[in-house]
């Protein structure tokens, strides 16, 4: 009698036969050598290179410059559990512009004693200045990657919902890309979704979200802090891509009452901005007053209607790690519906009850920072030793509001290529979805990240990461 | 009461000015105490850019400087009828929660001062009293002066400095009655002066929430509760949000700024 597998394999079954997703896939993969793939990869890492997606790593200064790790093997989901996905998907991001809404509005969730005032109270992602302000259609995140990760056949869990400044989506396209320039006889075998039209999307979306002010065909733009920025790459290649400009702060200035940017005919005004600076270094004379990578006076143009900000300051209260573990309130208050898509249960620290199991049980649990990214000051029980268990315990005690705790989920895998073969790895997975005026288009496909150390659960390109190509299956 | 306004501020630049936004917060709004009758804003040096409510539901213009100038003149005059509600402003309206309003700013956080002024108040004492006792205890420990401080002075420095103007004891009482657990906002506006029509500066004074009276204003300055002679133009957190003029400047030299106010009963 065999154990049961702890984790699930999202590739094959326990006797090593390969699910139906992946059945063209793995039988194109038994007609390989192993070590021609492994040429191939080597071949996509220079071609990464030679594009230049590269991705700078904060805390590692001595590779200002690394390369996220590119595993060849698709990750491959069907028709059917992209359709459950993509409507949870559709169903949170409305319930998130929604939420945003009420928010900066009459707060009718706090009203209804469904959410406490605390949580808005003392979210440091509250932006205050956005009280009143109703952005064209009331669409406040126009760009979301909802993070998901997987524990079986039909269970998924959304982990965070990225409203305000998700990255990555150039690592879908050039994933793609290079699979398709590497492997084109596979794509002929396996019919899977495109995903090149993101940002064709992503244009459209914004052009659709202009303000009141615009006459004439929209003028869209992405504001980058500039190149020391870990993800200029993906601005500029965003930009790139959809055909707009690629500005800085210093380029933009009010003019006859729009935000414009000086081009060689002079000042033009800009509709849309799809911005990649953080809200507190947007407008210096309404954030921080030292930031040197805003634009003067843009909340004021803002407010007076005369231009759109992508994604809407202050949509970071919606993507709180605290606010998370109201999602499926959230979901319920503004949609009338139960969240199709799960949260993953989650204790708030900041409540005794929780802190007193939480520290019980550290050793078993997952802690995350409240407003942390990237993987940063997290515990992961399991894997953390005595003396980390000890430190990290007492980080908790000093400042329990600053954490929340979850179950250490049986992430599934998918195998990745190394010497020996194919090995499974944990991923996560990360679509895209656009939010306009005209509803929510989700690009089927997304960026897979996948944990490149056997046994490891922290998929963070940041903490050693991978990625995938992920492919959504034609009905 | 029935009062004429004209402020005017202008600023001399040493040396041209490339590029400057200014945010204005100079036009005040009708509501139950006072009726705006007329009022205009003009700009010589600069245009207005963008005009919009903030979310104090303060009129707000953005102006840009005219490329090169070296001064700049903001022209802000009208007429005004004011009825005497005791100081009370009435209930809260906007999308603002109250509990923004016990939150501290830089300018507002409590310290040594502000706490050992509270510690020392009568404690028997709830709601309206305690909160005209603050502000006699604030006259008292910060005495008016027009001794210039500072400006953007904090609660704190003020306490400390042991004299103040009015947006001092603003800043004080704020502090203080947030600490209290009071609502407490900052106000910006008029006030006519019995003796005088020319003024130096604006005038500034506080605001605290009270139970089943809801916005109560309170100048520690004068003493009182505002009456017919005050006319409200800006609320905020504090001075910097609701300044009547606040900017930012690129290119070098010195500024110089100059207020000329004039304040008449009709």
């Amino acid at each position: 009698m065999t154990e049961a597998p702890k984790y699930f394999d999202e590739m094959f079954w326990p006797d090593g036969t390969a699910r139906v997703p992946y059945a063209e896939y793995s039988d194109w993969f038994g007609t390989e050598d192993v070590r021609r793939l492994k040429r191939k990869s080597a071949q996509a890492e220079a071609l990464f290179r030679l594009t230049g997606i590269t991705f700078n790593v904060y805390g590692a200064e001595e590779a200002g410059e690394r390369l996220i790790p590119f595993d060849l093997v698709p990750r491959i989901i069907t028709a059917q559990e992209w359709t459950i996905l993509s409507r949870g998907i559709d169903q949170r991001v409305r319930a998130i512009n929604s939420f945003l809404h009420d928010i900066y509005h009459r707060q009718e969730i706090v009203r209804a004693g469904r959410l406490p005032a605390e949580m808005i109270a003392q979210n440091a992602a509250f932006l205050p200045q956005m009280i009143g302000v109703a952005p064209p259609g009331n669409i406040y995140t126009h760009i979301v990657g909802t993070d998901l990760v997987r524990t079986g056949e039909n269970e998924f869990f959304v982990l965070e919902d990225n409203a305000r400044t998700p990255s990555g989506v150039s690592y879908m396209l050039e994933n793609r890309e290079t699979m398709l320039h590497m492997f084109p006889e596979l794509f002929s075998k396996v019919k899977v979704r495109g995903v090149s039209q993101y940002p064709r999307s992503l244009r459209r979306a914004l052009s659709a979200s202009v303000p009141p002010k615009c006459e004439g065909p929209p003028t869209v733009a992405v504001l980058t802090p500039g190149i020391y920025n870990s993800a200029y790459y993906e601005h500029a290649f965003l930009a790139d891509q959809m055909g707009v400009e690629l500005v800085e702060g210093h380029d933009l200035r009010v003019v006859d009452g729009r935000v414009a940017m000086r081009t060689t005919q002079g000042y033009k005004a800009i509709d849309v901005l799809y911005r990649r600076v953080d809200d507190e270094f947007l407008d210096p004379m309404t954030f921080s007053p030292d930031s040197m990578l805003g634009v003067p006076g843009i909340m004021d143009v803002y407010r007076a209607g005369a231009i759109t900000i992508a994604n809407a300051p202050g949509t970071g209260i919606a993507d709180d790690k605290a606010i998370y573990s109201y999602m499926p309130d959230i979901v319920e208050f503004y949609t009338g519906e139960q969240a199709i898509l799960k949260n993953v249960p989650t204790h708030r620290c900041s409540e005794p009850d929780a802190l007193a199991y939480v520290l019980d049980n550290l050793a078993d649990l997952v802690v995350k920072e409240v407003h942390g990214s990237g993987g940063y000051g997290m515990l992961v029980g399991p894997a953390a030793s005595k003396k980390e268990l000890a430190a990290f315990r007492a980080k908790l005690m000093a400042a329990p509001e600053n954490y929340i705790a979850q179950p250490t989920l049986a992430l599934s895998t998918v195998p990745i290529l190394t010497n020996a073969g194919l090995a499974p790895r944990h991923v996560d997975l990360r679509p895209f979805a656009l939010a306009s005026p005209g509803g929510v288009e989700i690009i089927p496909g997304g960026l897979t990240r996948v944990a490149l150390k056997k046994g490891s659960l922290v998929v963070n390109s940041s903490q050693g990461g991978g990625t995938k190509d992920t492919w959504v299956l034609e009905d | 009461m029935h009062l004429k306004i004209s402020h005017t501020t202008v600023y001399d630049y040493s040396e041209p000015v490339p590029y400057a936004l200014q945010q204005l917060r100079l036009r005040p709004k009708s509501r139950a105490q006072q009726n705006v009758l007329s009022w205009k804003v003009e700009i010589e040096g600069g245009k207005l850019q963008a005009s919009f409510e903030d979310e104090h539901a303060n009129s707000v213009d953005l102006i840009s400087f005219d490329p090169g100038v070296r001064q700049i003149r903001v022209v802000s005059v009208g007429e005004v009828e004011v009825r005497d509600t005791g100081g009370v402003v009435g209930r809260h309206t906007g999308f603002v929660p109250l509990w923004l309003f016990q939150r501290h700013t830089p300018l507002t956080r409590p310290g040594k001062g502000v706490r050992d002024l509270v510690a020392a108040l009568d404690h028997t004492l709830a709601g309206l009293d305690a909160l005209h006792a603050l502000s006699r205890s604030i006259a008292e420990a910060v005495p008016y002066s027009t001794e210039q401080t500072s400006a953007e002075l904090s609660a704190e420095d003020a306490i400390a400095a042991g004299h103040g103007v009015c947006q001092d004891h603003a800043h004080i009482f704020i502090s203080a009655a947030r600490l209290m657990g009071t609502p407490a906002r900052y106000v910006s506006g008029y006030l006519m002066m019995n003796d005088r029509i020319a003024q130096t500066a604006s005038h500034a004074w506080a605001e605290a929430h009270v139970e089943g009276l809801g916005w109560v204003g309170f100048d520690v300055s004068n003493g009182i509760s505002p009456d017919a002679r005050y006319v409200r133009v800006a609320t905020g957190l504090d001075y910097l949000g609701a300044a009547p003029i606040s900017g930012m400047r690129f290119g070098k030299g010195a500024e110089n700024m100059l207020v000329k106010l004039h304040v008449e009963q009709q």
